[in-house]
């Protein structure tokens, strides 16, 4: 066969279902009482393989493009334009002397970097990477994600508090807070899209997103305007979640010397750093997943290309932004951290809630009234925005420099 | 089924037991989580998964935080000031502790204790309508209770204002 016949439907394409074929073909031969486990195991070995290199090129690139982005060329001698540094880090990890404190409290201190990596691994089970490609199919699926990420705030408290450092200690204290914070706007932004797609499992999520509005404009949320305002509140409280600049002040290395991670070394340390870009990375499928359409094509001129290309191209542009930001903004006050989160991100979230709810009752509006709806729900995003930020910047006046030249 | 109820029963009673018994109040914190984490893993064995879900997210997630900052935050009680072991308090102690476990104990044999067999999971659509509908008052209620208990601590932490007491 030279020339295939172009496939009915893009789900049939050969590309598109070679993960399922190559499943069938290595469980194929197995009794089929055991199948089911086999697969299981499999998808585990794939979604550890996958995010792990990951992981390993997400540093650096992170270090390549701080790199670029400050003038320099950041890591270029091991390898081919520094393409085997991740490998050299590990084996430099993997081979340090581990030192733990003798005041240290060595359970705890052996848990935390543990139960922080099984914990940042366990959401990715349900993110569907690509039509009929989800490790786990769970009803309250969303809900089940943000369970397990809710329980890394408690290893980052026992990595500060096991070891017996007061800077340790502070930095827990302030993760513990930052935590809960943006905890409450995180969450709050995911109800509209519950509410609107009617599903608590990620694969009717996705589901809910497909298709085109007049051939051209897709069904994702973030392209609606609640769903925009829901996107944005997500992403600056995962931001906020992982630890990343410019809410790293947990770590904070110019203040308290790298906060909970003062005292760990060695692997236990590379262990908490693969935590937070698998915590990073989970947080942006999730954000792909709810907002961006998951594995849908933007075109359908483009569904040729496999659903797991489109959401591997959409998780690396979310995970290159929190880079650029990272290179971009300078670190929050503890103060101004809180006050966003519970000033700004939750009212906003707060008032996107109604939005959602709005935009779900008027499903059924169309020609001029869809227009109307369009409006109304931009209204609802604009108007609070302008209003709160207004009334939290009331007072702060345009800064004044006085001797640096205008 | 019995197995898997007494392998959940030990992960949910174990961590208790020992949090009761350690000294360290952190550790029995910590150790409370893995109890309530058991208690997860029971609701999900009987297939209540959006239970077990917000099970783990409020009590794992929220709970836990709130119960280390209230041991964080408050000044640690001297232990060697207890009173020591006395015969009176022996007496006490076994008064409440027999108290509790007839309590228990009748509570235990009077209900009629159903079979773990996992019924058909209520979909989660009807579980929304459920408490959207009959249970919305009961909701709202707990809200309320939440948000009484909330102002109270707040009232309870707040700094006294100078001019009412005189001497403070």
């Amino acid at each position: 066969m030279i020339l295939a016949v172009a496939p009915a439907s893009p789900a049939d394409a050969w590309l598109e279902r070679a993960p399922l074929l190559l499943r069938d073909a290595l469980t194929g031969w197995l009794p089929d009482a055991l199948r089911p486990w086999v697969s299981a195991l499999l998808s585990i070995a794939v979604i550890l393989g996958v995010f792990g290199l990951l992981f390993a090129y997400m540093t650096l690139a992170e270090r390549k493009l701080l790199g670029r982005m400050q003038n320099r060329p950041g890591p270029n001698r091991t390898g081919p334009f520094g393409l085997l540094q991740p490998f050299a880090d590990a084996i430099k990890a993997l081979t340090k002397e581990d030192i733990v404190p003798r005041a240290a409290d060595r359970v705890l201190h052996f848990l935390a970097p543990v139960v922080l990596v099984a914990l940042s691994l366990l959401g990715l089970a349900v993110i569907p990477f690509g039509r009929n490609l989800v490790a786990v199919e769970l009803e309250a699926a969303v809900l089940y994600f943000f369970a397990a990420g809710a329980a890394t705030e408690l290893s980052i408290f026992m990595a500060g508090w096991a070891s017996r450092n007061k800077y340790s200690l502070l930095a827990a204290m302030r993760a513990l807070a930052q935590l809960i914070s943006y905890e409450v706007p995180l969450l709050l932004s995911v109800v509209p899209v519950v509410v609107v797609a009617g599903s608590l499992s990620t694969t009717g999520i996705v589901a809910a997103q497909g298709g085109w509005a007049a051939g051209i404009w897709p069904h994702w949320h973030a392209l609606t305007p609640w769903g925009f305002s829901a996107f944005a509140v997500f992403m600056i409280a995962a931001l906020a979640e992982s630890n990343r600049s410019p809410f790293d002040l947990p770590e904070a290395e110019s203040e308290l010397i790298a906060g909970h991670l003062t005292e760990y070394s060695g692997f236990k340390y590379a262990l908490f750093f693969m935590a937070e870009y698998l915590g990073m990375a989970a947080l942006s499928a999730m954000a792909v997943t709810l907002f961006l359409g998951g594995w849908q094509a933007p075109l359908g001129l483009l569904e040729f290309v496999p659903s797991y290309a489109w959401f591997g191209v959409k998780l690396l542009l979310l995970l290159l932004g929190f880079i650029w930001i990272r290179a971009t903004f300078p670190r929050l006050r503890i103060d101004q951290l809180t006050r966003l989160s519970w000033k700004f991100l939750v009212p906003l979230a707060l008032v996107n809630l109604l939005n959602g709810g709005f935009w779900a009752a008027t499903a059924d509006w169309s020609g001029p009234a869809a227009a109307v709806r369009w409006l109304v729900s931009a209204l609802l995003v604009v108007v609070p925005f302008v209003a709160l930020a207004r009334s939290l910047a009331a007072g702060y006046g345009p800064r004044t420099y006085r001797y640096a030249p205008s | 089924m019995t197995t898997l109820l007494a392998v959940l029963a030990l992960i949910c009673l174990a961590p208790a037991v020992a949090a009761v018994l350690v000294r360290n109040l952190i550790h029995s914190a910590l150790l409370f989580v893995l109890a309530w984490l058991g208690l997860a893993a029971f609701y999900l064995a009987l297939g209540a998964e959006f239970v077990a879900f917000a099970q783990a997210l409020v009590y794992v997630g929220g709970v836990s935080m709130v119960a280390l900052f209230a041991v964080l935050l408050t000044r640690p009680g001297r232990t060697d000031l207890l009173p020591p072991p006395s015969a009176a308090r022996a007496v006490g102690g076994l008064a409440a502790v027999s108290l509790v476990a007839s309590m228990l104990a009748s509570s235990l044999f009077w209900s009629r204790l159903p079979s773990m067999e996992p019924t058909a999971p209520i979909p989660l659509r009807r579980l929304g309508e459920l408490l959207a509908g009959p249970y919305l008052v009961a909701v709202l209620l707990v809200g309320l209770i939440l948000t009484v208990a909330l102002i109270g601590g707040l009232l309870l932490a707040a700094p006294r204002r100078p001019a009412e007491g005189a001497d403070a």
